[in-house]
């Protein structure tokens, strides 16, 4: 056997980051066009309304301001393709900014501008701290969903009879719920009726801020169940069904039955149809990972949880626009990442594509 | 014929059952209760016999609410998934069939949009449009949502493709755009229809989706709407269930008798999938 070499393995990381950073170039391109170029859009029509009321010399307050904040915020003083340039550096910098931790020195200024409800606010400032409440939200539900999920489809589908059928129709029902509904059960159910949990919110009244105290960390877990409950719930069920599919499909294998007339023992064997099944479930999980974030961002108004989805929601009903083009180039970069984080993990995970890029032909 | 096979599969009779309940509700109920937005009783009535899911917080009737919002749910869906699929059937059936370097642009756009978060990107869009109708909402749900059906068209016709029908058309000397037409996608017809059924019930979803976030059509009764007023009038935290209860469970059943239908369908015209 070869050993494996690095530069295939590097070659591929490349190739696939430059996939993703062409994705998200074209997704900035996309939003500027919507915002800028579309005949009527608000901008023009708000600053059209604001220029209306303006004196001309006067002093600069309230309305004026927010005028100049737009002319300057949108470069509305240059032409449409100086406009262009201005934004992709403005919005390439803040991402290369808060891909590095907001720690690069030149880029201090690159913020995704400033936010209009919350003035002198930068997006950036607002979005860093909502990202992380999101993230904790996103992240733990669908990492341990995927695990339960692939366990509990894998079990159905090896044991047959009752439990197949019971983890079956669970899931397919579970699956079948859109995010903000079962989000709505959940908080009548469990806030309303039961009163078991709080009605809302990422923490009590008065506890704003976080701090790492045992206080703090029950008051937030307390909140946290029920939004993070309708996002597991949903990620356990779709991911069991498709477990109990792949599984159905390896058990019939083959290699599975002939291993199985050999006497090998049957522990082991579901041990290996595992291993085959979960591969696709990966490619699976990296591709719907934008719509699960998609449906985290209801599921946190639906619980005021204070994540992305909140601040979306807020700066839709402010008109806050550089806040909404903010939210979008965040949200747009997380789903990147974490596709592009899920195709090297692929590549490491995959047998087939490991022999592929150690040079031998699988 | 087909639809002699069709009988055959439970789950598409279940779904189409429903999906025919929803439908025959949106459409003869609003009949007998015309204006939703009219003031009939008091505030936060509860359910009775004369008002058989109450009143909200401005006194109108939940359950011609709902109702209408069906219809106007049914009607987004439904043409959201045509745009969508239109799009998606042109595009990758014309992918497909020319192959090379067509082929490499066209999925290529369809690979960068399927890994855009949709969601973000119709956000972005109905942000930035002022007044927000029927056609409009559908429209901007279904250029957002065809890179799946893209896909699968495209993979459908390739293997079409390489049948002796189509090289026999080509030898006959009719035009490209005449194979696609008339030889490809009518063979995909049932395909084709399966795509719609899930682009339908995703369009009903993003229409949900965006108007709970209060980027829905203005001045409509839909049932996202309804679920973003339950919200914004804290229905839930104040026990009025009846506002948002049966909102939740017509959309969940309308997407999984959609997705019933597909499955069905495929178990049904796809040999692969039989027996399951």
């Amino acid at each position: 056997m070869k050993k494996p070499t690095l530069s295939p393995f590097f070659l591929h990381v490349c190739k696939k980051a430059m996939f993703y950073f062409g994705t998200y170039f074209i997704a900035l391109s996309l939003t500027f066009v919507i915002i800028r170029l579309m005949p009527g859009n608000p901008i023009q029509v708000l600053v059209a309304r604001l220029m209306a009321g303006r004196p001309k010399g006067g002093p600069v307050f309230g309305v004026d301001r927010l005028y100049l904040l737009f002319i300057q915020e949108f470069s509305l003083d240059k032409l449409a393709h100086e406009q262009y340039i201005v934004y992709m550096q403005s919005m390439l910098g803040s991402t290369i900014n808060l891909l590095t931790f907001r720690i690069c020195p030149v880029l201090q200024s690159a913020n995704f501008g400033i936010s209009i409800t919350y003035y002198p606010l930068t997006v950036m400032d607002i979005m860093t701290g909502k990202l992380l409440w999101s993230l904790a939200l996103l992240l733990p539900s669908i990492v341990i969903g995927f695990i339960v999920g692939n366990y509990l489809g894998a079990i159905a589908a090896s044991k047959k009879g009752v439990i197949d059928n019971v983890v079956f129709n669970t899931s397919l029902f579970l699956s079948n719920i859109p995010y903000y509904c079962l989000a709505l059960i959940l908080l009548f159910v469990f806030a309303f009726v039961y009163r078991i949990f709080p009605i809302g919110g990422g923490y009590s009244f008065g506890r704003i801020g976080f701090s790492l105290t045992l206080d703090w960390i029950i008051d937030y877990l307390h909140h946290y169940a029920l939004p993070f409950l309708s996002l597991f719930l949903i990620t356990v069920g779709g991911q069991a069904i498709g477990m109990r599919v792949m599984m159905i499909y390896e058990l019939n294998s083959d290699y599975y039955v002939y291993s199985k007339q050999l006497g090998l023992s049957e522990r082991k064997l579901v041990n290996y149809a595992y291993q085959n099944a979960i591969l696709p479930q990966i490619t699976g999980l990296a591709l719907s990972f934008g719509s699960i974030f998609s449906g985290s961002l209801i599921t946190e108004v639906v619980f005021n949880y204070p994540g992305i989805g909140l601040a979306l929601y807020n700066a839709i009903l402010g008109r806050d626009y550089p806040l909404i083009q903010g939210c979008f180039a965040i949200i747009t970069l997380t789903t990147l990442v974490a596709n592009f984080l899920m195709d090297i993990a692929y590549a490491f995970i995959d047998p087939r594509i490991r022999a592929v890029y150690a040079g031998e032909k699988a | 014929m087909s639809l002699q096979l069709l009988k055959q599969s439970k789950k598409f009779l279940v779904g189409i059952s429903i999906l025919l309940f929803f439908i025959g509700l949106a459409t003869i109920m609003p009949w007998f209760m015309p204006n939703p937005k009219a003031m009939i009783g008091g505030l936060w009535e509860p359910p009775s016999y004369e008002r058989i899911l109450g009143t909200d917080p401005l006194g109108r009737d939940v359950f011609s609410l709902f109702v209408h919002g069906i219809n106007m749910s049914l009607r987004i869906g439904i043409l959201a998934g045509l745009v969508a699929t239109a799009a998606g059937v042109v595009i990758g059936a014309v992918a497909g069939y020319r192959g090379g370097i067509v082929d490499e642009v066209l999925m290529s756009i369809t690979n960068v949009m399927l890994v855009i978060p949709t969601l973000a990107l119709l956000i972005v869009l109905a942000a930035f449009i002022q007044v927000r109708n029927e056609m409009l909402m559908a429209f901007v749900i279904g250029i957002t949502s065809w890179p799946w059906t893209a896909r699968s068209i495209r993979s459908q016709t390739l293997s079409l493709k390489a049948r002796e029908f189509i090289d026999l058309a080509r030898m006959s000397g009719l035009s490209e755009k005449k194979i696609i037409f008339q030889d490809v996608l009518p063979n995909m017809f049932s395909y084709i229809f399966m795509c719609f059924a899930l682009q339908m019930a995703g369009g009903i979803l993003s229409e949900t989706g965006l108007s709970m976030i209060g980027l829905g059509p203005t001045d409509i009764v839909s049932l996202g709407m309804i679920l973003r007023w339950a919200l914004s009038w804290e229905a839930v935290r104040l026990g009025k269930w009846w506002v948002f209860t049966p909102v939740t469970i017509a959309i969940t059943l309308l997407t999984t008798s959609l997705l019933l239908i597909n499955t069905g369908m495929d178990e049904i015209f796809n040999p692969r999938m039989r027996r399951l």
